[in-house]
């Protein structure tokens, strides 16, 4: 699929694997189409042949034909509904798979700008709509296809100007109604799904900072503010009923349309000879049917260009580049211990006027602590970064230096390198699951036992215990119940399970108070004896205890 | 009404034209023929003016129903995450903000269906059947029979079926809010998970949770689709039995075309909106859960009180009730005197009887190791939560000490500048962020509020994005200390303003909160861990907590 295909064609591509299950859907809703529709044709047949009143047996096969339509179509459409349902939520679980996938790949270096108000509302908002697309767009229109295309060919046989005049209301209702409508509605559409992320980024953030806003006296001001985003979203809505509004009266137009052109036609064909008057019924009347069945298309339609929007996003992010490549011919990881050189390593964000980090060059041996130091915005971040391969440096390279021979980060897949390499975050994410949970993923086949030991090191037993229900404690959203200190610890116990030959410690006694900042990085650096640590702070005065192999001072950052 | 007559008109006009021209062999060129075809097309245009006309008044209301319930949403929820109060029992799910956020945007778009399509349809349905049947009844009794026995059974249906649905129906939704949620969680921590390996594994966790909430709604859409389908099945074998009755009449002579081909059109249309109801129905359910969501949150807004202190929750009660206005804080004290707050779901005390004298013109130091309650004491001199025990009292130069629970908030916050942990920014200037608390501070001011803490080389008029996007998270806080200098007011409180500043900046930050209290005259409270931080303080109070668990 070239760059230049559109957004939603794209998206739409990904149920492929899905066609039979939507295939089958199709079919259903055809059949229950049909019997709505033959229903129609047979009982005007019925009717009209009765009233010339013939033998009651000839009449058998129409009324069993009334009769199998009647029934039918309610069993073909709740087939339909669930088979489209089950369809869409497969389809769904891809999308969400897929975009998943991507941003594992992404995260964190290539979704910087994200922010979690708007991720909420790009992701998982887009991604639950697009479903949308198959169910209320593709399926709808499949099965409106497959109807009138049988049933237009059926009245052409009949009478081919009645034939002509519904095929003509019924592409027009397919494709010129929503042409209209969409054209009407698209500026509002697009509004609405702009100003509606910013909407759940300004309450995210609005609840956020709920308190600091109240004390500051803000809340009205700031309400005000949300106030006029609502006006606009309300507004954006409004403008969009002229649309739906519109599609209502010219779908009526033409349904009308067919009924009464192919009043005149069949009326014309009628006196001409070449109509039956027994069917006559049968050309004016089923057109409602049909115009019917074919009446859903317009709202249908209504969806696409909130669903190209949508879709846009979605395939925005799925396109953006790696910010590490994986190796094309990847090394296997050499024997631990390892220890690390490091030569004329560079880094710079993409579209960033300056380097981020020029750090001069180190040599670290296998279980010895190098400490870097330097102030915010010196590249302390960035040379964390890269060292777990979140991060691609623009220039030089940092190598692996194991017993066995040397190997560069670059040239070992991502995962390899972050078993040898554990980060153990400035900000580290604490999900809204257990306590244990928390731990745990750092090494799932831990035992209990050694997440205490490493819960033990990290100076948490104290703090747990005190917790009623102990290591099962669900944390809360985004670790609310942990304050700061605890949320660091909860850091290093996990990298203290984790394992790893080297460890690198971003700024780990920031939020900790003084004498427990000294008593933690003394007990750190005694769990990670015998590991190759990097510790990253702007405090190098609290680890007075700890005897460096190296230390490298970032200064104010490259110039 | 109106949509009603037209049915009937039409079905009318249909069966005349095909019968004069089927039985009495008239062209088009006949006068009543052209009459009754003349006719036809007003009707058909109406009905189609008509379907405008309803829709578009729909949806304007729609949008303004959902305009006012938002707004609800967003006051009620945003007092609520101010007030810090103990967290309900842990069965009961607080209300999350992703959550708030996805009700406020594409949860209340459900509204839509409802306003748009079922409510109209419930009005039609209740005027057309009659409608239709009284006029079947003036053309043949047994065809208006059938169709009047059966109508009644498809409301019946909806109920039975429908109750069966409700409780399905609201765990659908909980399955879609907890869904998002947890999407969130896992993408916002895809960097842990990385570090880990462990992005991968989520992965499959992701496709479970999705493929749970796939069966989950599968399992209600079963039952719901169950209505539907008895709607339809008695819709159209009726239409059935009508035209083989019709029909079956016509040959034994009994009815002639005219009425028999009315009857045939005609008894459609008595079902067409129940039919369109039943569609619209379970279309509009999600939108009433959704109302139903955003009336829960609305309504425990206001009663996000906490227990605390049998004084201090009198005190708020009495606050409620009448609020005390703030004495002259002019040489007033600020007292805080053992002041516990029991933590939610923990047995700890943090802080446990903590007291201290906030003075103008002084830096009171507070101390203590993390999970000691210094941010807790916070919120409870702010009045954002009731202490469990102990109080604290605003003492005058001259008159009574009072319980800050007592206070009017408005006017009690109006007193004090509060920098917490990490300060909220919102996208707009930084000047704009730094007037937060003093919206009619000058440029001048803001210069001044902005370079005191060392942030002179920002541009006040370049814009923050969101979370405080394009600052770093250092600058953040000085953003938040700047905001709280530039706002005049009596105390200030500073939750760790130097974490994660470096010296130079953190030096600047300090002696601007020094100056504040020396020359401002302010009384500060300077929570900090680091001596450098403490070392302006003119005296430290240490805060700790007490395990009150009998756990061993």
């Amino acid at each position: 699929m070239s760059r230049s295909t559109p957004p939603i064609v794209r998206i739409g591509w990904l149920a492929w694997p899905l066609a039979p299950r939507l295939v089958l859907a199709v079919l259903a809703g055809a059949a229950a189409s049909g019997a709505a529709i033959g229903l129609t044709a047979s009982s005007a047949w019925l009717i009209s042949r009765a009233s010339e009143r013939p033998p009651i047996l000839t009449l058998m096969i129409a009324i069993t034909g009334v009769r199998f339509f009647g029934v039918s179509r309610g069993a073909f459409r709740y087939a339909e509904r669930l088979l489209a349902h089950d369809a869409a939520f497969r389809v769904l679980a891809r999308l969400r798979g897929r975009v998943y996938q991507r941003l594992e790949r992404l995260a964190p270096a290539g979704l910087a700008e994200f922010q979690s108000g708007d991720l909420l509302s790009r992701l998982v908002d887009d991604v639950d709509g697009l479903a949308d697309l198959w169910l209320r767009v593709l399926l709808p229109y499949f099965v409106a296809g497959v109807a009138a295309t049988v049933t237009v060919a059926c009245i052409w046989y009949l009478a081919p100007v009645a034939g002509a005049v519904l095929a003509g209301t019924l592409l027009f209702v397919a494709f010129g109604i929503p042409f209209f409508t969409i054209a009407i509605a698209r500026r509002g559409e697009r509004a609405i799904s702009g100003v509606r992320g910013e909407m759940a980024a300004a309450t995210v953030e609005l609840l956020a900072g709920a308190p600091e806003i109240m004390v500051a006296g803000a809340t009205d001001a700031r309400l005000r503010d949300l106030d006029s985003l609502d006006l606009r979203l309300a507004e954006a809505e409004a403008r969009t009923s002229a649309g739906a509004g519109v599609g209502a009266l010219l779908s009526g137009l033409s349904s009308g349309a067919a009924v009464w052109f192919g009043l005149i036609a069949g009326v014309a064909a009628l006196r001409a000879g070449s109509l039956g008057g027994v069917v006559l019924a049968v050309v004016v009347l089923t057109p409602i049917a049909v115009h019917e069945a074919a009446s859903g298309l317009v709202s249908a339609a209504q969806h696409l260009p909130g669903l190209a929007v949508m879709a846009g996003r979605v395939t925005d992010v799925l396109a953006r580049p790696d910010p590490v490549a994986e190796p094309h011919d990847p090394q296997p990881l050499p024997p631990r211990p390892y220890g690390l050189r490091c030569r004329g390593l560079r880094a710079r964000y993409p579209g960033a006027p300056g380097d981020a980090l020029a750090l001069p060059p180190v040599d670290l041996g296998a279980g010895e602590r190098l400490l870097v130091t330097g102030p915010s915005g010196s590249g302390k971040s960035t040379l964390a970064a890269i060292l777990v391969g979140f991060l691609a440096p623009s220039a030089g390279a940092v190598e692996l230096v194991g017993p066995g021979g040397s190997v560069d980060i670059g040239r070992l897949t991502g995962d390899d390198l972050r078993r040898a390499v554990c980060l153990c975050e400035q900000d580290p994410h604490v999900f809204d699951t257990s306590l244990v949970e928390n731990v745990r993923l750092a090494r799932p086949s831990a035992t209990n036992a050694e997440i205490a030991a490493a819960l033990d090191a990290a100076q948490l037993t104290a703090w747990v215990s005190s917790l009623p229900l102990g290591l099962e404690t669900l944390v809360g959203e985004h670790g609310a119940l942990l304050s700061g200190g605890q949320r660091q610890r909860l850091s290093l116990a996990r990298a203290l399970l984790a394992d790893a030959p080297i460890v690198i410690f971003d700024e780990p006694t920031e939020h900790i108070d003084e004498a427990t900042a000294t008593a933690l990085t003394a007990d750190l650096l005694a769990a990670t004896a015998g590991r190759t640590v990097v510790m990253i702070t702007h405090r190098p005065e609290l680890i007075a205890s700890a005897s460096w192999a190296a230390r490298v001072d970032l200064g104010a950052g490259p110039t | 009404m109106a949509t009603a007559i037209l049915a009937v008109a039409q079905a009318w006009l249909l069966a005349t034209v095909i019968t004069s021209a089927f039985q009495a062999g008239a062209g088009l060129g006949d006068a009543g023929l052209s009459t009754a075809l003349a006719a036809l097309a007003g009707v058909l245009s109406a009905r189609a003016v008509i379907a405008w006309g309803q829709e578009y008044v729909a949806r304007r209301c729609s949008a303004s129903v959902k305009s006012s319930l938002r707004m609800r949403l967003l006051r009620s929820s945003a007092s609520r995450s101010a007030a810090r109060g103990p967290v309900a029992g842990s069965g009961e799910v607080a209300a999350r903000s992703g959550e708030v956020a996805a009700l406020a945007t594409r949860g209340l778009d459900a509204l839509d269906a409802y306003f748009a399509r079922y409510l109209p349809q419930l009005v039609l349905a209740g005027i057309v059947p009659f409608t239709v049947i009284v006029c079947l009844a003036t053309a043949d009794l047994v065809a208006a029979g059938t169709v009047a026995l059966t109508v009644p059974l498809i409301p019946i249906f909806m109920v039975l079926i429908g109750s069966a649905t409700e409780h399905r129906r609201r765990r659908r939704w909980n399955a879609l809010a907890r869904l998002s949620g947890h999407f969130l969680d896992v993408v916002a921590g895809l960097p842990t998970l990385r570090v880990f390996g462990r992005a991968e594994a989520q992965l499959g966790r992701l496709e479970r949770v999705t493929d749970d909430y796939r069966r989950e709604s599968l399992a209600t859409l079963r039952v719901a689709f169950l209505s539907a389908f008895a709607l339809e099945l008695a819709a159209t074998i009726s239409v059935a039995l009508v035209a083989v009755g019709v029909g079956l009449r016509l040959v034994d002579g009994s009815l002639d075309l005219h009425t028999g081909l009315f009857c045939v059109i005609l008894a459609p249309e008595a079902y067409l909106p129940l039919r369109q109801l039943g569609a619209s129905f379970h279309a509009s359910e999600e939108g009433l859960a959704a109302a139903a969501a955003a009336f829960a949150i609305i309504e425990e807004g206001g009663a996000a009180e906490g227990a605390g202190s049998p004084a201090a929750a009198a005190a708020a009660a009495a606050a409620a009730a009448a609020p005390v206005s703030v004495p002259d804080m002019r040489g007033a004290e600020v007292r805080v005197e053992s002041v516990t707050v029991r933590q939610h779901g923990r047995e700890l005390e943090a802080p446990s009887a903590a007291s201290l004298t906030l003075r103008s013109g002084e830096v009171t130091g507070v101390a203590g190791p993390s999970g000691s309650g210094k941010s807790s004491l916070v919120d409870v001199i702010l009045g954002l939560r009731l202490a469990d025990a102990g109080h604290v009292v605003v003492a005058p130069a001259e008159g009574e000490p009072v319980d800050v629970a007592a206070f009017d908030p408005a006017e009690w916050h109006r007193c004090v500048s509060w920098v917490p942990q990490l300060p909220y920014c919102f996208p707009g200037s930084i000047a704009d962020n730094v007037r937060l608390a003093a919206p009619n501070a000058t440029d001048e001011a803001v210069d001044a509020a902005l370079s005191s803490v060392g942030l002179g080389e920002l541009d006040p008029r370049s814009r923050l994005g969101e979370g405080g996007s394009g600052v770093s998270s250092g600058q953040r806080r000085r953003i938040g200390v700047a905001r709280a200098l530039l706002r005049d007011a009596p105390i200030l409180i500073l939750d760790e303003p130097t974490a994660g500043l470096d010296e130079l900046a953190e030096a600047a930050v300090l002696q601007a909160v020094q100056a504040a209290a020396r020359t401002g005259g302010r009384a500060v409270l300077l929570i900090a861990h680091r001596p450098a931080a403490l070392s302006i303080a003119d005296r430290v109070v240490t805060v700790s907590s007490r395990s009150t668990g009998a756990r061993s």
